[in-house]
């Protein structure tokens, strides 16, 4: 078989039908030509896949590596870094979770503070973000009119941009002249309007609350996908047995949604660790204890000034190791079932 | 008993007046923070502060002027966004593709080994490359590298971030355009491959052309990645002359913490070329987010 036809050879249609005696002497050639026609076909698809991978190589595993080389150091500064392996140690790490151990309860360092905010962040933001995509999913697939209008204005808060999100929502959560107190106002709850941003005790949930907004169109989609795929005549079977509308959902159709929890709440805590944008937008690279998740802290380390390049590196192997143990479970179970 | 029947044909269904309602409490509540902004951006100063955010300008309240403002502070911004953004587009979705295809459409095995380090790539905190990454760009200094051609030295930062962005979306583009090729009928390639086609004719011949909805997701997926980005733009631009238009609209509301109508009107200057794509290819733009979430 010609395997090393040039590029310009003749279209392939019209060949195929006259020449019905190429799968014949294919069928001939021993199995020593096969193998080296495999091994020449993975030599030949090289350069298709070969660049992108070196190039992802290096500025993903190569910079994760070096990041931990330098979380390694004790780089701090304009001095140059220096890389001996003979001073490399894990004081930054130890540093990191000492400050955590101290907890928090008499003021304690920002490290607890930006810890504890990290895992509230993920837990909370994700699994409500999930509710509500969940029951907006519900409600669009009731076979509603202007189904695809219903849709777009859910999933509309994921195409902007989280700089722009943070203007528009530090507006709404204006003390004096915002929409969340003045709507308050206006149904007579007056009483309960607050600081949204500036005080401490709710800083944290406005952002949680802000990013639902924009994630939930996201939670939504997934799961649409996922009650599409589901077979009509299950919910048929679940009508015939009795169930009503509730238990059927909750008992037929909510278990088979799994697929799409567990795909969406990686997503969703992948981001959760490195939400950024939003929070520096609002509050700066000083958000206060109450606000400070670790995403921030180690970019303020870093680039705001202080320049403690090995601490800020540390912070980032930590978030490193975090979503790594989000994500590998996923990615191994997907691997397994041959959906990559 | 006729108008009996009748009536309770004409009867309200309760269950779908409720469920409309919710949804349209719900398409208020995604709107509102829009529908604010939009209002205040057309405020003046007096106006925003008098009425509710929600209320359209009392008769001589209206103003144009915060649009003009803003617009003002962000031309450079979205100049160097468009500058940067487009290659970085073209570049993570055309070499998506390439790599997809080397992966999933030729014959040998590992295939899905070098998928999953790929794809790994998606999930990365991008904190965890940032330190390195503001090194590499350091010692790969591109601006005296380029010197020789003066317009490409002076926008040097702006294409490390190309670069970056590119770098970075290629994994999303790889996975997306990878389940589109594990659904074309392999007896085509099959076909041709006994043809004699090499394994660059097959791609450009019978997978490119097939390719095309595919690049409409992973382009306008990217697209509006790339362009809301913040991070990767305040770590790599230090000449403020190469602001992309994130930045400008930070240093923006930095600078008129009060006039609230300026900041709505930068803020939507800001979005506009994502909301436009939106628009136009929403069925795009999910498809590109289910696939790939963020």
């Amino acid at each position: 078989m010609d395997t090393n036809q040039s590029p310009d050879s003749d279209p392939p249609t019209e060949t195929v039908s006259t020449d019905g005696g190429l799968p014949v002497e294919a069928t001939e050639s021993t199995e020593s030509t096969l193998q080296r026609w495999r091994r020449s076909e993975l030599v030949k698809s090289l350069p298709f896949w070969l660049p992108a991978t070196l190039l992802v190589g290096l500025f993903v595993y190569g910079a994760i590596g070096w990041n931990f080389i330098i979380s390694l150091t004790d780089w701090q500064g304009l001095r140059r870094v220096t890389y001996n392996p003979a001073e490399f140690d894990l004081d930054n790490y130890f540093e990191f979770f000492g400050k955590v151990a101290e907890g928090g309860l008499l003021g304690g360092p920002q490290e607890y503070w930006a810890f504890r905010n990290t895992f509230v962040l993920l837990i909370l933001f994700t699994v409500v973000a999930l509710i509500v995509g969940l029951l907006l999913a519900l409600l669009v697939d009731q076979k509603i009119r202007f189904e695809n209008s219903f849709r777009t204005v859910f999933l509309l808060p994921m195409s902007l941009s989280f700089v722009v999100t943070a203007v528009f929502w530090a507006w709404m959560y204006n003390p004096s002249s915002g929409m969340i107190n003045e709507g308050l106002r206006l149904v007579g709850l007056g009483a309960i309007t607050q600081n949204w941003i500036s005080d401490p005790q709710f800083k944290l949930f406005a952002v949680i609350f802000a990013l639902i907004w924009q994630f939930s169109g996201y939670c939504m989609v997934v799961y649409l996908a996922g009650l599409r795929a589901i077979p009509t005549d299950q919910y048929e079977a679940a009508k015939v047995d009795g169930a009503n509308t509730l238990k059927m959902y909750w008992r037929v159709i909510i278990p088979q949604l799994r697929a799409s929890t567990t795909s969406a709440a990686v997503v969703l805590m992948v981001f959760a660790l490195k939400a950024f944008d939003f929070l520096f937008v609002m509050f700066g690279t000083q958000p206060g204890r109450s606000a400070d998740i670790l995403a921030l802290m180690m970019y303020r380390e870093a680039f705001a000034g202080t320049a403690n390049w090995a601490y800020a590196s540390a912070i980032a192997t930590i978030l490193f190791v975090m979503a790594l143990g989000v994500i590998s479970p996923y990615l191994y179970r997907q691997y397994k079932r041959g959906a990559l | 008993m006729s108008t009996f029947s009748a009536l309770t044909d004409n009867r309200p269904d309760w269950s779908r007046i409720a469920l409309y309602a919710t949804l349209l409490a719900m398409i208020a509540f995604y709107l509102s923070p829009l529908e604010s902004g939009l209002m205040t951006s057309i405020k003046t100063q007096a106006g925003f502060q008098q009425t509710s955010p929600f209320v359209p300008p009392l008769p001589g309240q209206f103003a144009i002027e915060p649009w003009i403002e803003a617009f003002g502070r962000l031309q450079s911004g979205l100049v160097n966004s468009v500058l940067f953004a487009i290659p970085a587009t073209i570049l993570s979705a055309t070499i998506g593709s390439i790599t997809a295809y080397g992966l999933t459409n030729t014959k040998w095995r590992g295939q899905a080994l070098v998928l999953m380090v790929l794809i790994a790539g998606i999930f990365i905190p991008y904190q965890s490359v940032l330190v390195p990454l503001s090194r590499f760009w350091t010692i790969v200094d591109l601006g005296s590298l380029l010197a020789v051609i003066p317009p490409l030295a002076d926008r040097s930062e702006l294409i490390a971030l190309t670069i970056t962005h590119t770098a970075y979306g290629i994994p999303i583009c790889t996975l997306l355009f990878r389940a589109h090729y594990k659904s074309i009928d392999s007896s085509m390639i099959e076909a041709a491959r006994l043809d004699g086609a090499t394994i660059a004719t097959i791609y450009y011949r019978i997978i490119l052309p097939l390719s095309i909805p595919m690049f409409a997701v992973a382009l306008i997926y990217q697209f509006t990645n790339i362009w809301n980005d913040l991070l990767f733009a305040i770590v790599l631009i230090s000449d403020n002359s190469n602001d992309v238009v994130t930045m400008s609209l930070q240093k923006l509301t930095g600078s008129m913490v009060s006039q609230y109508n300026i900041q709505m009107a930068g803020a939507f200057i800001t979005a506009l070329p994502t909301l436009l794509v939106y628009i136009v290819f929403g069925e795009q733009f999910a498809e590109g987010v289910a696939g790939g979430g963020t």
